[in-house]
């Protein structure tokens, strides 16, 4: 009999989320994460999250129409609208659970402004919220006693018949590996961000869950579309959150003009990130940078401001750039940190095509939310704020129904070849000659190529030598070696699986920048720098075939708001 | 820079001792010590096995000991742990038991954690469309044991928690103040009566080590004294730790000093005839080395007692 009714991989907010709402739904649930659920990087969400929940003025399709435009007209409409519509409760439900949030003088929920937003509907905790609100969702698992795998790392989906089965993965801390069934597993294993070097996520984020549900036969959406924080640290790319900015910090460039009044006189510094990503870099291009960087300055929002709502980026920019922010700007440049694209799923995050013939497919019982997932609610370019959100209601609605759907899947076994199978080929990697190579030295030379080729300014020639390259990189790949070959806490065998998931992410990303030849959202191509709705109001598509991904495309979801001209 | 890197290697299917590595690293100068030991794992030695991961002092995957205190290892810098040329060494955390290299087994800090009942417990939610009412001060004195990232470095150099397991330790307790100072929580009174006990608040030695090894500014003991006056305000019944308190604040008002002897006695009891016996040793040993404190009945007030006794009213009067 299958081991649990829900697995959840992954256990940061989605995955968290996806665990309390399948338990509350009485399914048996467990979560298997390769670290510890704290350890997760939602904690890096320092912002806060949307909700048009009680501004005087602010509406949910206002809500909705922040986020249409932000995508640039790329997000589908009805998981957008539905997105944002159960945003209210489930901030209330977060409050419940005991989240911080920042509060209004009557003792309710305050908010601040944010970026693409037209009202001020962000509600926070400090700069801290994305790890305030994960130690709190944690706190609840620790209540419900959910079966939490800790430190487990995934290296396959067991998929029969065209059904998920559960997945076989290695016990970090014996190195044992062990096959776990489900009559459902639920992805949401994060972002893909160490692809590219530098980014500002954490080194766990390397998209396992993406590249795992591809090779089991899942369509990826939109891969292309990647985000470059406006705001993150030139040496090892920390980021520092828009909140400074949402507080009032101005953007300046080395005349110490305040640059973006040119390139978006309503909103300046708040309007949409690839908007504002791609204003520094043409100054940066242009001469009007500082050493690669432009300025943010804090100055005039005082020490006490700064101390009390903005600690971390305060402590952030005095650790790793030695500056005082309430006396210095502080240099920044754009900076991986984000894919809109991903695991492709409907509105109840399965990732397979449960109404039939839409020209995507995955397998049965394989479900997604959260930044690894695409619905899509981010388009071609995801607003702040908004993927904490994603997070808890996607996660939510993905353990709700996964419940439903485990109650009516038969019982099975998994055959026990599978896990045999699986320690047959860890045994011949872990055999692999020594040739020399080093993982670490792979990862980093497809970290240079995706952020020269697939950053914030794109070109043909640019993304067909990405292409070139990571293909090459993926040649070396099959005889690069594992050098250690001890079982407990393996860390070199788990960078060099790794380092397969994030070649394999690379390589959609680049085949579905190919693909879309227009500029959208994050994907602005030098040399077509218009966007095309008549030909290109569509999702790009990429599925695992002989030779690499096959792309294709499928029609985006208009419900009322119609495309029109992008300006800030 | 260059800097020699002396790990403490432990590795449980090649050898039952640890033993030192040394790694000799050429580092930039921003290099984290983080990066430092990324660097030796990605170029000199794959074996290397560590936890890290946000590189930016959030996650609180790589505490471990630099140079004898607990710290992480993403936000200190190289340079301030080691001149140019010398040796840093690294550890793993302390109190806690060693898996490999620089990981350790967290089952220990996360049953503490655990037994503090980590959640909200209110008496009654709000309806449905309606948060809890609070004040943002309320909220914002929260914000500070919210900082914790659970990384564990204060458990690793908590002097308590080394000769005694059964501590609750000061992770755990600041995570139980979160709730005992959330107005929204409903049961702080059974919190608190649960803190009052053995393992709990009484038990911390208030050597500040957790203060200074903390990387997020919590500073759990601050969090533990500030139980310890919910505990006693709260009129718990009195435990060995509340009486010891008690007993010696009465002492020091009556006297001026500490009469050590009706310590004893009032922190176990007059009746608790077993435990006062076994603090006999520890009397037999004062005796020898004449440190014997003044029996009860001798205990006289010192000269200016008056001024202390001033001073207690004072600080009682300042409270209210």
């Amino acid at each position: 009999m299958a081991d649990h009714d829900v697995l959840v991989v992954g256990a940061g907010l989605a995955g968290m989320r996806a665990a309390i709402a399948a338990h509350r739904a009485g399914a048996s649930v467990a979560m298997m994460s390769k670290v510890h659920p704290v350890r997760s990087h939602s904690n890096a969400a320092q912002g806060g999250i949307n909700a048009a929940l009680r501004g005087a003025d602010d509406s949910v399709d206002s809500h909705v129409f922040d986020t249409v435009k932000g995508s640039d007209y790329l997000g589908d409409q009805d998981a957008i609208e539905y997105m944002c519509a159960e945003a209210p409760s489930e901030i209330i439900a977060l409050e419940h659970m005991g989240v911080i949030f920042n509060r209004d003088e009557e003792g309710r929920l305050g908010t601040r402004a944010f970026g693409g937003a037209s009202y001020a509907r962000t509600f926070f905790v400090a700069d801290i919220t994305g790890q305030a609100i994960l130690h709190v969702m944690y706190e609840q698992i620790m209540k419900a006693g959910v079966r939490s795998y800790e430190e487990w790392f995934v290296t396959d989906l067991i998929v029969e018949d065209g059904a998920c089965k559960g997945v076989i993965a290695m016990e970090m801390l014996t190195g044992k590996l062990r096959a776990v069934s489900a009559k459902t597993v639920i992805l949401a294993s994060g972002g893909v961000g160490r692809a590219f070097e530098p980014s500002t996520n954490a080194l766990i984020c390397t998209g396992d869950g993406i590249a795992l549900a591809y090779r089991a036969g899942a369509t990826l959406l939109d891969m292309e579309m990647v985000q470059y924080h406006p705001t993150t640290l030139a040496g090892n790319g920390v980021l520092l959150s828009e909140a400074a900015r949402g507080e009032g910090a101005y953007l300046l460039n080395s005349k110490g003009e305040r640059f973006m009044e040119h390139y978006a006189p309503k909103m300046k510094e708040l309007a949409s990130r690839d908007v504002v990503s791609r204003s520094e870099q043409t100054e940066i291009e242009e001469g009007r940078g500082v050493d690669g960087c432009v300025l943010l300055d804090l100055r005039h929002l005082g020490r006490e401001l700064i101390l009390t709502k903005l600690k971390y980026i305060y402590e952030a920019a005095r650790d790793y750039a030695g500056v005082d922010m309430a006396d210095d700007p502080v240099p920044i440049r754009p900076g991986q940190h984000y894919i809109m694209g991903g695991i492709k799923t409907d509105i109840d995050a399965r990732a397979w095509d449960a109404a039939g013939s839409a020209g995507w497919d995955g397998p049965r019982g394989l479900f997604a939310a959260g930044e690894a997932a695409c619905v899509s609610v981010h388009g071609g370019n995801r607003l702040g704020a908004n993927s904490l959100l994603e997070t808890v209601v996607f996660g939510k609605r993905a353990g709700e129904v996964a419940a439903a759907y485990a109650r009516e899947t038969p019982d099975f076994e998994v055959p026990p070849s599978r896990l045999a199978d699986a320690e047959r080929g860890l045994k011949e990697l872990l055999d692999r000659p020594d040739n020399g190579e080093m993982t670490g030295a792979l990862r980093l030379e497809m970290g240079r190529v995706m952020n020269e080729h697939l950053a914030v300014f794109r070109t043909e020639d640019g993304m067909r030598t990405a292409l070139a390259e990571i293909r090459s990189l993926k040649e070396r790949y099959q005889s690069l070696p594992v050098k250690h070959k001890g079982g407990v806490y393996n860390t070199d065998l788990i960078f060099h699986v790794e380092l397969g998931y994030m070649l394999d992410s690379s390589e959609a990303i680049v085949a579905s920048g190919l693909l879309r030849k227009e500029s959208r959202g994050a994907h602005f191509r030098r040399d077509i720098p218009d966007r095309n709705d008549g030909e290109w109001l569509k999702h790009t598509t990429a599925r695992l075939g002989a030779d690499g991904p096959e792309v294709g495309t499928l029609p985006v979801t208009v419900t009322r708001w119609e495309p029109q001209a992008r300006v800030y | 820079m260059q800097a020699k890197i002396r790990v403490q290697r432990y590795d449980p299917e090649s050898s039952e001792q640890p033993w030192l590595q040394e790694y000799d690293v050429d580092a930039p100068e921003r290099y984290s010590v983080l990066d430092a030991l990324v660097k030796v794992r990605e170029e000199i030695d794959p074996s290397l096995a560590l936890r890290c991961s946000c590189r930016a002092a959030i996650c609180g995957s790589c505490a471990m000991r630099v140079n004898d205190q607990a710290r992480l290892a993403c936000n200190t810098r190289l340079s301030s742990v080691v001149e140019d040329g010398g040796t840093v060494k690294i550890e793993p955390m302390g109190n806690q038991r060693v898996v490999k290299d620089l990981v350790v087994d967290l089952q220990l800090f996360w049953g503490k954690v655990r037994a503090v009942q980590p959640y909200l417990q209110p008496d009654a939610e709000p309806g449905p469309e309606e948060e809890f009412i609070a004040s943002n001060e309320s909220m914002l004195n929260l914000l500070t044991p919210m900082g914790c990232i659970m990384c564990g470095a204060c458990v690793s150099d908590c002097t308590a928690l080394e000769v005694d397991e059964n501590f609750l330790g000061p992770a755990a307790l600041a995570k139980s103040y979160r709730f005992v100072a959330d107005p929204r929580d409903g049961k702080s009174g059974e919190r608190l009566g649960a803190l009052n006990e053995y393992g709990g608040v009484w038990d911390c030695a208030r050597c500040y080590m957790c203060v200074e090894v903390c990387p997020k500014g919590v500073a759990p003991m601050d969090r533990i004294m500030e139980l310890r006056e919910s505990v006693m305000a709260s009129g718990a019944p009195g435990t060995p730790g509340s009486r010891h308190v008690q007993s010696f604040a009465n002492s020091v008002a009556r006297s001026g000093w500490l009469d050590e002897t009706m310590l004893a006695v009032d922190s176990w009891g007059k009746k608790n005839v077993p435990k006062l016996l076994s603090e006999a040793p520890l009397g037999i040993r004062a005796l020898r080395r004449g440190k014997f404190p003044m029996p009860a009945f001798l205990h006289h007030k010192r000269p200016g007692h008056r001024n202390v006794r001033r001073i207690f009213e004072r600080a009682e009067a300042g409270k209210e």
